[in-house]
């Protein structure tokens, strides 16, 4: 019986690198953002209350029949393309027969071997270097329900004194994406997985939550010796398979974990055990889970309550030319028309802002205007509400007014961030909330003059300071007139005003 | 006649103001059945309870019912009789009284499939074929016996006892739709449904007397039909007439989107053609592989006789070689257990039906394993079994994929022989009815009851027993096979040698039935 031996007596990682190299490869379980289930009507929406998403089709109750979802059909096509997949023409639905509780027939409906798409690629790009990942294949299936273990410790089926499922999940419409074992690299596996959710969102056929479990990642890990200089590459190592890792973190953990062990195993001339292992996110440790020499003969068989998938070739030519623009694809443009860095589009993305930015830069903010108000003030705000950026009540083209103002110098950032408060209090546009609040920039130099004047007079110390070419000085005497005038003045502007009074520009 | 039903204190008072004696309701066919009732002579709510005077009478004998609900279809009798009486129109069938095979789901009734692991299931929804027969009006009287989930050919597989052949109690009706056969021929119902999944409908007509048809395969929907071999499960009429399965098939059938194996074609004109009765010039095809050892002397001289009378009606009789039937059998036997090993797996105590040894330790693998050991017979057992080990990864393309080989194979036989002839012939059975009893322990040689039925299952076309005649007093069947969707021309040739050999014996066959 192996355990998983104590993180202190594990190579570390660049040690183990440096003798072994890690061979991974991704199998990604995405649900399609269907309607209805993959082979009945039933709603899919997450989050209902337990078994009240069901029919006779998805409980598996005796003599109902499934009928394939045409949308399911098409967003795994949509799946396929996008990957640069070879789309088959005809092929099959299988049955994979194996017996648990929280799956209704004790069989799934898949595909085994005429998936709808194989052989296609995504590149991955991780610190400037481009990684291609070989996709082997992409294929459809049904979920299961959930189990729920209830009275043990863990919430893990050991311990438990019964078990609840939910049949809500059963039969919503996944696809399943299988990679090469191309990837060399915790870094680009996580980097993989990323991409694969931003181009997966790009399409809109999945909401890819991994939280939710609407993406769930397995990790298959080996390692090899790492051939001395001239020598060919060694063969493949035995591989693990870490299942269900639900966050970028977690995945990029959890092979780096497998790394590290499989290397002590090998180390001590130990051999790897095939078997699925989970990932503890709070050890940040991998465990043996069931071992696969064991596991289940799954004895597919082609489903025959399904007709064959025959997909004329105009169904999937017109969904190749439907594609959206894809993440790829769309940062190069940003780059080039926008002038960001890889690095700004990174930061655009993590603070869910993309979109919005580039709808504020259509609605004729400069680029740099519209990231500046999205990354550093809306951003924190939504933060602030707990809430997204998308969510807030405040559009693209108003962010796009609001910096237009401030680049003609008829609000200054401070004024700006009032008329976002007005904006997103329900105050109107940005237009009417700076009449309604009185918040423009006092253009009228009489008003403005005048408060100069005063500053100047009382404080003629700071004046002939000035006027002996400390500029620098001057300082005191702008925040006076910003002060006299309610902040509603450039501060630029009422220092060049002084320095010019002073005859010292 | 030599059957006469005593009738009951509710029919008798019935009789006194019916343009029908109550004693020769449940002797009707189906088509005057419902003629009687389009006509006002006699009520639907009096032919239901006719037929339901006639199961008590009789079914403690026959045990061809597993569930009556006399409530139940006196309700739609009565419905059927205030619309018409209201002057609305009314559908062919409707007041006819119908059997149930019990694999299909219906509302209102417990679902067993002939089985314990299902005793007490109600489902919550009707099948395809219950909806349609429920939108022709049709009387649904209750669920009949089978053999266990449709795996057997004599309705001893099944978990609540045997059906007794009317023909003589000591034998067997067939099977697996023993219990439809059985009610026909009893005269508890003009009108059954049954399903043939390798012969499960022709079988037992053949062997009670009767009119039974397997549609093509995706002529009439399997939605609710509870699959025992979804890829040759078909649910189909029998009847003590061509007229009358005609006109039931044309009740059932059409393309239902809630099974993707149904296809969307128009239903074959079967009630025209089996009101035809012209076959000169026919062309028809006797397989030379259906016959020789193995088969009752008495089966090959009735099944000859037979054809010759299709010679006399004007048709071109031929004979024609189908070389691959011979592997029918063993492929069906490869097939079939493999999609029932996989179909019967949601039978595991979980979320319907028996439920053994869930004392609050047991986790739920053991007690799905101790549900499915106390609650399936020893036929499904087997079948599981042999089904499990064909699929298994290293023994799949020698089992399962070459009985797939082999039934491309037998397709291409029918086809090749429908290029010279419009339909083929054989018996339906190799003998006649045998006793209940003999061939319990010998799987094998039950399994060669549907030497001849099974290779329309595998190549999909549809196929009828018609009663061919008498052997040892009891019934013998002649099959009557089509290509895929020209079901009609099986009520062609059906029709046409039905009025032919009623009228060469004087009668129907059925009236040669002994009296219960």
């Amino acid at each position: 019986m192996s355990t998983a031996a104590p993180a202190s007596a594990l190579p570390s990682y660049a040690d183990a690198l440096a003798r072994y190299e890690p061979v991974i490869g991704l199998e990604t379980h995405v649900e399609l953002g269907t309607v209805s289930k993959m082979f009945c009507g039933c709603p899919t929406a997450f989050g209902a209350e337990p078994n009240t998403q069901v029919c006779p089709v998805c409980l598996g109750l005796p003599g109902a029949l499934p009928v394939v979802n045409e949308a399911a059909v098409r967003f795994a096509v949509m799946i396929g393309l996008a990957l640069h997949c070879d789309i088959a023409s005809w092929c099959r639905f299988a049955r994979k027969n194996y017996f648990y509780p929280d799956m209704p027939k004790n069989f799934q409906i898949s595909q085994f071997d005429e998936p709808l798409c194989t052989d296609g690629w995504l590149d991955v790009e991780v610190d400037g270097e481009v990684h291609r990942v070989g996709i082997t294949r992409v294929h459809m299936e049904e979920d299961t329900g959930k189990s729920l273990h209830v009275g043990g410790a863990t919430g893990r089926i050991h311990g438990a004194t019964h078990s609840l499922v939910d049949y809500n999940r059963a039969g919503i419409p996944l696809v399943e994406i299988v990679t090469e074992p191309d990837v060399r690299s915790p870094e680009v596996a996580r980097a993989y997985v990323d991409e694969l959710r931003e181009l997966i969102r790009a399409l809109d056929v999945s909401d890819v939550r991994m939280e939710q479990g609407s993406l769930r990642c397995d990790a298959n890990v080996s390692l090899r010796r790492r051939p001395a200089p001239g020598e060919p590459d060694a063969p493949f190592g035995t591989r693990t398979e870490t299942k269900n890792l639900n966050s970028l973190r977690s995945v990029e953990r959890a092979v780096r974990y497998e790394i590290s062990r499989q290397a002590g195993r090998l180390d001590d001339g130990e051999r790897i055990r095939q078997e699925t292992r989970h990932f503890d996110e709070a050890a940040g440790r991998t465990s043996p889970g069931r071992s696969k020499e064991e596991a289940t003969d799954y004895r597919y068989f082609p489903e025959p309550d399904l007709t064959p998938l025959a997909l004329p070739v105009q169904y999937v030519d017109e969904l190749r030319v439907g594609l959206p623009e894809l993440p790829a694809a769309r940062r190069a443009r940003l780059i080039a028309e926008h002038g960001y860095t890889v690095r700004d589009l990174t930061d655009l993305r993590n603070a869910g802002v993309l979109d919005l930015v580039e709808q504020t830069v259509a609605a004729g903010a400069t680029p740099a205007a519209a990231r500046k108000w999205w990354l550093n003030e809306l951003a924190r705000r939504a933060a602030d509400a707990g809430s997204q950026p998308s969510d807030l009540a405040i559009s693209p083209a108003d962010v796009a007014r609001i910096t237009v103002l401030v680049a003609g110098g008829e609000l200054t950032d401070a004024l700006a961030r009032k008329v976002i408060d007005g904006v997103l209090a329900g105050e109107g546009t940005p237009d009417e909330v700076i009449a309604g609040r009185g918040l423009a920039v006092v253009a009228d130099d009489g008003a403005l003059t005048a408060a100069v004047d005063a500053a100047i007079a009382t404080a003629p110390d700071i004046a002939e300071k000035v006027r002996g070419g400390k500029v620098n000085a001057v300082g005191p005497l702008v925040g006076a007139v910003m002060k006299a005038m309610k902040g509603q003045a450039d501060a630029a502007s009422v220092r060049g005003l002084l320095l010019e009074r002073l005859g010292a520009s | 006649m030599t059957d006469h039903p005593t009738p009951s204190a509710t029919t008798s008072a019935a009789a006194t103001t019916s343009a029908v004696a109550a004693t020769d309701v449940v002797q009707l066919t189906a088509a005057a059945t419902a003629a009687a009732i389009a006509a006002g002579e006699l009520s639907a709510v009096e032919a239901t309870q006719a037929a339901l005077d006639r199961i008590a009478k009789v079914d403690h004998t026959i045990h061809a019912f597993l569930h009556v609900d006399a409530e139940g279809a006196l309700a739609a009798a009565r419905s059927v009789d205030e619309r018409r009486a209201a002057g609305e129109r009314l559908g062919p069938l409707a007041g006819v009284p119908l059997a149930l095979k019990d694999v299909l789901t219906a509302r209102g009734m417990p679902t067993t499939c002939g089985s314990r692991i299902l005793e007490g299931w109600h489902a919550p929804y009707d099948a395809t074929v219950v909806n349609r027969l429920r939108a022709a009006d049709v009387v649904l009287l209750g669920k009949v016996n089978m053999d266990e989930f449709a795996m057997g050919s004599s309705t001893e597989n099944s978990a609540y006892g045997p059906t007794r052949n009317p023909w003589d109690t000591t034998r067997i009706p067939g099977g697996s739709s023993g219990g439809s056969a059985a009610a026909v021929a009893a005269f508890e119902a003009p009108l059954a449904i049954g399903t043939d999944t390798g012969g499960s409908i022709r079988q037992p007509a053949a062997v009670c007397g009767l009119v039974g048809v397997k549609p093509t395969y995706g002529g009439v929907s399997r939605y609710g039909l509870v699959a025992f071999s979804s890829s040759l499960d078909q649910a189909g009429p029998l009847a003590r007439t061509v007229t009358d399965a005609a006109l039931l098939h044309a009740a059932i059938a059409g393309h239902d989107p809630l099974d993707s194996t149904s296809v969307d074609v128009p239903v074959p004109a079967v009630v025209e053609a089996a009101g035809r009765r012209d076959i000169r010039g026919l062309r028809v095809g006797v397989v030379r592989e259906l016959a020789g050892d193995g088969y009752d002397p008495g089966v090959q001289a009735a099944f000859t006789a037979a054809v010759e009378t299709l010679t006399a009606l004007g048709a071109e009789v031929v004979e024609v070689s189908c070389p691959h039937f011979t592997y029918a059998l063993p492929a069906y036997y490869l097939i079939a257990p493999s999609e029932c090993s996989s179909n019967l797996a949601r039978f595991d105590a979980m979320r319907f039906g028996l439920r053994i040894g869930d004392d609050g330790q047991a986790g739920a693998e053991e007690v799905m394993s101790r549900t499915r050991e106390a609650g399936f017979g020893p036929e499904v057992k087997r079948r599981i079994i042999l089904g499990t080990y064909a699929l298994s990864s290293g023994y799949y393309d020698a089992y399962y994929g070459q009985a797939q080989k082999v039934r491309t194979l037998i397709s291409r036989d029918f086809a090749a022989a429908f290029e010279r002839v419009d339909v083929l012939v054989s018996p339906t059975t190799p003998t006649p009815a045998f006793p209940l009893g003999a061939k319990v322990d010998d799987p094998v040689a039950m399994y060669l009851s549907d030497l001849c039925t099974i290779p329309s299952n595998l190549a999909g076309g549809p196929a009828m027993s018609l009663p061919a005649g008498l052997v040892d007093g009891l019934p013998v069947g002649i099959q009557i096979m089509a290509p895929p969707f020209a079901d009609d021309r099986l009520y062609l040739v059906g029709g046409a040698l039905e009025e032919a050999l009623d009228a060469q014996r004087g009668h129907a066959l059925l009236d040669e039935a002994p009296a219960l």
